[in-house]
């Protein structure tokens, strides 16, 4: 065998590949190749190419070195947009980090009728984003006849002002949004939760840990991998949002809510300045990659310890 | 998936029979229960409650439960007024043709990966494996100017429905799940067609494809559902109102129309996304399940 193989190599030629299916495999590769150089691997490094150029469709390219990320770095508007991206991305954690988990460890513990409890809550999963910001924004309504005003009133809460109050306006997005998404995440983790194995909760009943210690001490700590991904992911992803505040509230009300990428949104698309949109994408995920790499680290070590 | 029979869980048998769980439990589960009711059920209800109630009905009583009536008109004219069935077509289009791209790029693709397995082979792997792990707002900007001026090409394919097809097939986590699906086919059957002597077109479409009918059908769910929920993409790529679905035109109608037919036109938006789940929520949750299969 060892010695056959050097000698099919050096004697492959043109007619050998092709006898033994190469073109077939370079036409099959072909619509994934196209695909991805395309509309994934080519504006990444157009992306890159870009965000060193000036660049607004109209008068041709030109290069102006590192002007378009001083330009960002230094507009007003940043430092109010990175805070708000990281207020909506905390609330998130808060508010949406919680409901899922507990909700896949509780119907993973029903006998019967779980799959009941999936359907419900999978199903504003499946409402299109803008139809349910479209709905949320009017039972957000700031009069006293809006719906949670309505509902808040039979308990003589309220009425709050939802969307139109700087202080209220995010914890609201961030609401809808994880009304949206808790369901789908549930899954996740309720599919996790199936290979833990029923023996270590044996044994740790026999140990004497009451049910609570042993969702503490052995579900979590069992599913902690993909706890702590669908945690990155979720940072990620809230580092991204734009349909929530872009149709509740445009980014106000005072900026209150104005993220990243609507800052790039109207950088591109409103003031056509393309080079300055995607140095601060580029800026964006240089900020999201590093922090994939420091959270896998510290989670390594965490995970060893 | 949990309607499987249990064993048991984190609660054992001698646990259930304590008191405190034995009422303590099924008083949590009615709890939770009416909460993911009112969470899942709820705005559906009340959205179709308000889309066939009056506009005076809607703004003055939003919480009452039985109005002045129920206006069936408001469907038709919602359909007519606003349009909705059009841009239920173009929807409908997308969702189809967005399907038929990414089905075909990710299944050919996986064949060449899984089962022909190149000497390239891997090379491609890694670069599909690497988008996985770059944000996706990196291209957003880039990727609408490719749209505009296909480089090589040098076509636009601002509206036209081209520009929302094709970008979707480039998705990473497609090809993956497809390839990991392949990756578990025996290759003695592989073998066996080979013997037989089958052609890889032949392979592809009389031995793979038949073996894969459950992945495609995940596959093409997501897809489905995700094209149907888009919004951003479409938003820029098509400006033209005639081909805008349904989430792009919601927004922008909802500025123009009163409160009532609003209503029925979002009622409408999201009944067949929802019988859609209803009908296939076993093979949906078992796709979403197994997307955290492949992020772990």
């Amino acid at each position: 065998m060892s010695t056959a193989r050097p000698a099919t190599r050096s004697g492959r030629s043109p007619v050998t590949w092709f006898r033994s299916g190469g073109l077939s495999s370079v036409l099959f590769a072909l619509p994934l190749v196209l695909v991805f150089l395309y509309f994934s691997w080519g504006p990444i490094v157009r992306g890159l190419v870009l965000s060193f150029q000036k660049n607004n469709l109209v008068t041709t390219p030109e290069w102006v070195g590192t002007a378009n990320f001083s330009y960002v770095l230094t507009d007003p508007q940043l430092p109010q947009a990175t805070l708000n991206t990281l207020y909506f991305a905390l609330l998130a954690l808060v508010f949406g980090f919680p409901v899922p988990l507990f909700l896949a460890v509780f119907i993973s513990e029903l006998r019967k009728a779980g799959w009941l409890y999936n359907v419900l809550s999978y199903l504003p999963a499946v409402v299109p984003p803008v139809a349910a910001i479209l709905l949320w924004k009017f039972f957000y309504d700031p009069g006293e006849s809006g719906v949670f005003n309505a509902i808040l009133g039979w308990f003589g809460i309220g009425p709050f002002a939802w969307l139109n109050s700087p202080s209220l306006a995010m914890p609201a997005i961030v609401l809808e949004a994880t009304w949206a998404g808790a369901g789908a995440t549930a899954i996740i983790y309720l599919a996790a939760l199936t290979s833990v194995r029923t023996e270590l909760y044996e044994a740790a009943e026999l140990d004497g840990a009451g049910i609570w210690r042993r969702v503490w001490h052995v579900t979590l700590p069992q599913i902690r991998g993909i706890i702590l991904i669908m945690m990155l992911l979720q940072l990620i992803g809230t580092f991204q949002v734009f349909t929530e505040p872009f149709l509740f509230t445009g980014g106000g009300p005072d900026n209150a809510t104005t993220t990243i990428l609507l800052l790039i949104y109207r950088y591109a698309f409103i003031n056509g300045d393309f080079g300055a949109a995607t140095a601060l994408s580029v800026l964006l995920a240089l900020v999201l990659c590093a922090l994939s790499v420091a959270y896998h680290f510290m989670t390594r070590r965490w995970s060893t310890t | 998936m949990s309607a499987d029979v249990q064993e048991r869980g984190i609660i054992s048998t001698a646990d259930r029979n304590r008191p405190l769980i034995q009422y303590g439990l099924p008083a949590i589960q009615v709890l939770l229960f009416v909460g993911v009711l009112v969470a899942g059920v709820g705005p559906l209800l009340w959205l179709l409650k308000s889309g066939l109630s009056t506009s005076q009905d809607i703004l003055q009583g939003p919480m009452s439960l039985w109005p002045s009536g129920i206006q069936w008109q408001n469907l038709p004219n919602a359909w007519t007024q606003v349009q909705i069935g059009s841009y239920l077509g173009n929807t409908a289009i997308i969702a189809i043709g967005s399907l038929l791209s990414t089905l075909f790029v990710c299944t050919t693709g996986a064949f060449v990966l899984s089962v022909l397995r190149p000497k390239w082979g891997p090379l491609v792997t890694g670069a599909v494996l690497a988008t996985l792990f770059l944000p996706g707002v990196i291209s957003l900007v880039p990727l609408y100017l490719t749209i505009l001026e296909m480089p090589v090409l040098g076509v636009n394919l601002q509206n036209t429905f081209w520009a929302v097809w094709l970008p979707q097939a480039a998705g990473a986590f497609n090809i993956l799940v497809m390839k990991r699906y392949f990756d578990a086919i025996p290759r003695e059957l592989v073998e066996a067609a080979r013997i037989d002597g089958a052609s890889n077109l032949r392979l592809f479409t009389s031995l793979i494809l038949p073996l894969s009918k459950p992945i495609l059908g995940v596959v093409a769910l997501l897809t489905v559902i995700g094209s149907w929920k888009d919004y951003l993409w479409p938003l820029l790529v098509l400006p033209d109102p005639s081909m805008q679905p349904i989430s792009v035109a919601l927004p922008r109608v909802a500025e123009t129309t009163e409160i009532s037919l609003q209503m029925s036109a979002l009622f409408l938006a999201v009944l067949i996304p929802v019988v859609l789940f209803l009908i296939f929520q076993k093979q949906f949750l078992r796709g979403v399940g197994m997307s955290g299969g492949i992020k772990e």
